[in-house]
C-alpha cells in the first residue's frame, strides 16, 4: 500500500505533477538559477489569436470596457486644476463564472481536454474554482475544487462558502478543509487518485489565458480613444493577473506602465488560523501578492508563468475599508454592483487618477461578480461578529485584523507606495540562497528581467547581501 | 436513520496535530487538518457514525456522517449602519455637499 504520509506524498510531489500537468518543466531548465522563461510560454504553441478564439468557445472574453465618468468627476474634486484621468473599467465581471479566472481556466480546461484528461483539479478557494467548474460544465470534464474554507471551530468565510456553492452549481466536486497548506497535500493525493489535469493559476497555459485581457483592453481603448491607455492598475495576489495582463498589452503593441495594487494585509498570517476569519479579503491582499511578487516559483509548478517583478512599473496598497468604500461608490454613481476584493484595483484608480493630467487614461482591468456572501454587508458582518472593529473614520489608523475603517470622504483615500527596490532585493536573495557565487552571466542576466533592472544593479544587490552576511 | 442514496455531508481528519506541516504557526499546529466532502450515502447510516459516499466526481469517501442534505445558508449578513454612511457620503461629495471635498 502507498505511503499517504505528509512527508511521503510530498516528496512525490514532482512526480504526480509531472503527470498532472502535461508539461515537462525540465527541458527550460539551465540547471542554475536561471531558466528559459519565453521558452517555456512558448510551449503551448498558442498564439493570442488562437487563444481568443478557445476562450469563445468557452463563452470568455470580449468584455465591455465602460468609462467611469462620475467617479472620475468625483477623483477630479480631490486633484489639482487639470488632473484627474479618465478611469475606464474593464468588466470581467461579465465572463460566464463573473471574473476575469474565467480566461486563465478556459485555456487549461482546453488544454485537459486537448490532452485526454477525464477530470480537472484544481486548488483554489477563489473565483478560479468556479471559474475551472464553469469551463468543465462546458467542456464535459469532470471536476474537483479543494478549498481552505473553515477555521478550527468549524466556521467558514462567507466569501469562500459562496465559492463552493458556485462550483457545485456548475456541477463540480468540492472539497472543503480547515486552515493549512497542507491543502496542498489533500491536493496532491487527489491528483494522484484520479488522475485528472492539475489546473494550477501558474502554468503556461493560465498566464497565457490572461494575455487576452490586457490584448482587448489596449485594443479597446485604442479604437474608442485613439491612444493607448496611459496606465494600467491590476489588482495583484499570486501575480497571473499582471504578469498576463501586461504581456497581452505588450502583444499589442501598448508598452505603458502597468501598476499593481493589493489590500494591505499586513501583520495577518495567512496560515493561521486564527487569523483565518480576521481576514475580510480572502484574495488580492498583500499576504498572497508579497511573497508571490518576491518568490514566483513559490507556487504549485515546477516554474510559476507568473512573474509579476518583471512587469510592475509599480506598486499600492489600499486598506479594507478603503476598497469596501470604493465597492459603494461604484454602485452608487455608477450603478455597478461588484465584488469587493476585484475593486481593490479601482481604490488604487481613484487615487492615482489624481496624480495624472485629464486627458489620460487610466484602465482598471477587472471586477468581479457579487452576491451571497461575496459583499460589503456580508464580509462587514462576518468581520464584526469575529471581533473585528468596523468604523467610519481615517483609513489609515486601520490594522488589519483588528479594524476595518470606512473613510468619512472620498478625499480620505490614499493608496500608500511599495519600495519596488525593497521587492527586488527580496527576489534576488531568495533567487541566490544556496547558489555557488559569483553567478555566471546567464544568471545575472536573468535576475535582472525578473526584477525590471540591469546586469549592474543584480551585482550590486548581491554584494550588498554579501557583505551583509560576512 | 440515513437512508442509502440520500445526499449527505461526511467530516473526517486528514491530519492530526502531531502530523501536521512543519512550517505551520503555532495554532494551527495545535488543530487537525479536517475535511468535508459531500456524496450520496453508500448505505444506511446514523449521524454522528462512519458512512460511505459516492461523490459527484465518481470517488468512494470514507467519514464521519455530520449532515442530510446539507444547504448552504450564508447571505448578507445583518445591517451595517457604516455602509449606509459611506453611500452618503460618496453622494453628498460627489453633490458638491462635502466640506472636504
Amino acid at each position: 500500500m502507498r505511503d499517504n504520509s505528509y512527508q511521503a506524498v510530498m516528496a512525490r510531489k514532482n512526480a504526480i505533477m509531472k503527470s498532472a500537468v502535461g508539461l515537462d518543466y525540465s527541458q527550460f531548465e539551465s540547471g542554475r538559477i536561471a531558466f528559459d522563461y519565453e521558452a517555456m510560454m512558448a510551449a503551448p504553441g498558442l498564439d493570442i489569436k488562437k487563444i481568443s478564439v478557445i476562450q469563445r468557445e468557452y463563452g470568455v472574453g470580449n468584455t465591455p470596457l465602460h468609462e467611469l465618468k462620475h467617479i472620475t468627476a468625483l477623483s477630479r474634486k480631490y486633484a489639482k486644476p487639470g488632473f484627474g484621468a479618465r478611469i475606464l473599467l474593464k468588466d470581467e465581471a461579465a465572463n460566464p463564472s463573473g471574473s476575469f479566472k474565467a480566461r486563465r481556466a478556459a485555456l487549461s480546461v482546453h488544454m485537459a481536454k486537448e490532452m485526454g484528461y477525464q477530470g480537472v483539479v484544481t486548488a483554489t478557494s477563489g473565483n478560479y474554482g468556479a471559474a475551472v467548474a464553469s469551463c468543465c460544465a462546458k467542456a464535459g470534464l469532470k471536476c474537483i475544487v479543494v478549498q481552505e474554507c473553515f477555521d478550527s471551530r468549524g466556521l467558514g468565510q462567507p466569501e469562500i462558502v459562496e465559492k463552493a456553492r458556485k462550483c457545485e452549481a456548475f456541477g463540480a466536486e468540492v472539497v472543503q478543509l480547515t486552515v493549512g497548506p497542507e491543502l496542498f497535500y489533500t491536493f496532491l493525493l487527489l491528483l494522484e487518485e484520479t488522475g485528472y489535469f492539475n489546473a494550477s493559476l501558474y502554468t503556461p497555459y493560465a498566464i497565457l489565458g490572461v494575455e487576452t485581457l490586457g490584448y482587448e483592453l489596449s485594443s479597446q481603448c485604442k479604437e474608442r480613444y485613439g491612444a493607448w491607455p496611459s496606465a494600467v492598475v491590476a489588482t495583484n495576489a499570486g501575480g497571473g493577473n499582471l504578469t498576463g495582463t501586461a504581456r497581452g498589452m505588450q502583444k499589442a503593441g501598448c508598452e505603458s506602465p502597468v501598476i499593481a495594487a493589493s489590500v494591505n494585509l499586513k501583520g495577518l498570517h495567512m496560515a493561521s488560523d486564527q487569523a483565518f476569519n480576521r481576514k475580510s479579503f480572502t484574495t488580492g491582499h498583500t499576504g498572497f501578492g508579497m511573497p508571490y511578487t518576491t518568490w514566483p516559483d513559490r507556487s504549485d509548478v515546477p516554474r510559476s508563468a507568473a512573474r509579476p517583478l518583471r512587469y510592475m512599473s509599480r506598486y499600492v496598497t489600499l486598506t479594507q475599508g478603503e476598497v469596501f468604500y470604493t465597492t459603494e461608490m461604484l454602485s452608487v454613481l455608477e450603478g455597478m454592483e461588484r465584488g469587493p476584493a476585484g475593486n481593490t484595483s479601482l481604490a488604487a484608480a481613484f487615487c492615482l487618477a489624481q496624480e495624472m493630467p485629464e486627458d489620460a487614461l487610466l484602465v482598471v482591468q477587472e471586477t468581479e461578480y457579487t452576491g451571497a456572501g461575496k459583499h460589503p454587508n456580508a464580509q462587514l458582518s462576518f468581520a464584526r461578529a469575529n471581533g473585528v472593529r468596523i468604523m467610519s473614520g481615517n483609513p489609515r489608523d486601520e490594522v488589519p485584523g483588528e479594524s476595518i475603517i470606512l473613510p468619512q470622504n472620498p478625499g480620505q483615500m490614499a493608496c500608500q507606495e511599495v519600495d519596488l527596490n525593497h521587492l527586488r532585493k527580496s527576489l534576488i536573495s531568495k533567487a541566490i540562497e544556496g547558489a555557488a557565487l559569483p553567478l555566471g552571466e546567464d544568471d545575472l542576466q536573468f535576475l535582472a528581467e525578473e526584477t525590471r533592472s540591469d546586469a549592474a544593479y543584480v551585482k550590486g544587490v548581491i554584494n550588498h547581501i554579501q557583505e551583509g552576511s560576512s | 436513520m440515513v437512508k442509502k442514496g440520500t445526499w449527505v455531508q461526511l467530516h473526517s481528519v486528514v491530519l492530526k496535530p502531531g502530523e501536521r506541516a512543519p512550517q505551520v504557526p503555532q495554532d494551527t499546529a495545535q488543530a487537525p487538518l479536517e475535511q468535508w466532502v459531500k456524496g450520496w450515502l453508500l448505505a444506511d447510516a446514523e449521524i454522528g457514525q462512519p458512512a460511505q459516499v459516492k461523490t459527484r466526481t465518481g470517488r468512494t469517501v470514507t467519514g464521519t456522517l455530520v449532515k442530510e442534505n446539507p444547504a448552504f445558508d450564508h447571505g448578507f449578513g445583518g445591517f451595517v449602519p457604516e455602509l449606509l454612511e459611506a453611500q452618503e457620503s460618496i453622494l453628498r461629495a460627489s453633490r458638491g455637499e462635502d466640506s472636504h471635498a
